[in-house]
């Protein structure tokens, strides 16, 4: 798959880009007066998050999709390792870009 | 209030991948839908023996992620969508349980469960954008009628049939319903190193006695699809009156 991202921007912020387009595509489908705020601290999933779980869901194909679309890489968010982790990568927008970071440098997509 | 009602297609042509589509069951649905208009994606682990405008064909085997992975990139990028899955492929091995090499047991259930498993995966995540999709998948009358020397063969399937019922109310969220049709035996390649006296036996066991038919499959596949049976999610229809 041929990435299609912005090679002039640091790796950080095509990471970041990809996660916002997915949380726009996330937007479009949840009920009226849910929205989720683009920003790192937004929490996602947890005590403090407000999403339904298959919102959480629907948030982790995107921004798979996003990352396939950005990097030409193939990742999957959902793993073992991550369902496990003692700090969820799921909190909020900054935990879950920083998990896509590392699966990203593991795939060798992204340094 | 009256719920929302998937999207009403029946006037478009429709995009369909089957499985399995070199030979037996899967050519004759390729023939059937895209003689209907639709278009047609269908892939096995060999070329096509056909070929035709409205079809393409993909060499794959369906528990390979990647190059199952590949072919959903091109189908998106091709038509943007897709509206029908039919998991066709299956393989079986008629043994005794005490007599089944591993090798073939993980095969079966590669390709039969697995298989599935990942076009289900890959296909429902194409078709929740459009907010329509029907999945059907096969399983066997071998799995209700606990047919000795297909243990392996008629678990793998009773896998499928569970799974399908599962993501029925996991994916009915997105508009997306998934079924079952369950053959009677059928003359292809499939059963034909089944013995005719344990044919005859089987068709014994079935409530109208007679060899199953390719028009008997899309028969039914045909109702899964139609706009008015979006009410009809996680359903296993057996062939015969099994």
């Amino acid at each position: 798959m041929k990435p299609k991202g912005d090679f002039s921007l640091s790796n950080h912020e095509r990471i970041l880009g990809a996660v916002y387009r997915a949380v726009d595509e996330l937007n479009k489908q949840l009920p009226k007066g849910v929205l989720v705020e683009k920003s790192l601290a937004t929490p996602l999933y947890g005590k403090s998050g407000k999403l339904e779980s298959i919102d959480v869901v629907t948030l982790i194909m995107e921004v798979e999709d996003q990352v396939r679309d950005e990097f030409g890489a193939s990742i999957t968010i959902a793993d073992d390792r991550a369902m496990s982790q003692e700090n969820s990568p799921f909190l909020t927008i900054q935990t879950l870009t920083d998990y896509v970071s590392e699966l990203l440098k593991e795939n060798g997509a992204a340094a | 209030m009256e719920p929302p009602r998937s999207k009403q297609i029946d006037s478009e042509p429709l995009v369909f991948l089957i499985t399995g589509t070199r030979k037996g069951i899967g050519k004759y649905l390729v023939e059937h839908y895209s003689g209907q208009g639709h278009q047609v994606v269908g892939c096995s682990r060999r070329q096509a023996t056909f070929e035709s405008e409205s079809y393409r064909h993909f060499c794959l085997d369906v528990s390979d992620e990647a190059a199952v992975q590949q072919m959903f990139a091109e189908i998106s990028s091709q038509h943007g969508r897709l509206d029908v899955l039919i998991n066709n492929a299956g393989i079986a091995s008629m043994n005794h349980a005490l007599l089944m090499p591993t090798k073939t047991a993980r095969e079966i259930f590669e390709t039969n469960f697995l298989g599935t498993f990942l076009m289900c995966r890959e296909a429902a995540r194409l078709m929740r954008k459009h907010g329509y999709g029907r999945i059907i998948n096969f399983a066997t009358v071998a799995t209700p009628l606990k047919l000795e020397g297909e243990a392996v063969y008629a678990a793998s399937k009773a896998a499928v049939i569970n799974f399908t019922q599962i993501i029925a109310r996991e994916f009915a969220e997105f508009g997306i319903t998934a079924n079952v049709v369950a053959p009677t035996p059928i003359q292809t390649d499939l059963i034909k190193s089944v013995p005719e006296d344990k044919l005859i036996e089987l068709l014994k066991r079935q409530a109208i006695k007679r060899p199953g038919e390719l028009r008997d499959v899309s028969n039914v596949i045909d109702f899964f699809i139609r706009p008015e049976s979006d009410f009809i999610t996680g359903q296993v229809l057996f062939l015969g009156g099994v």
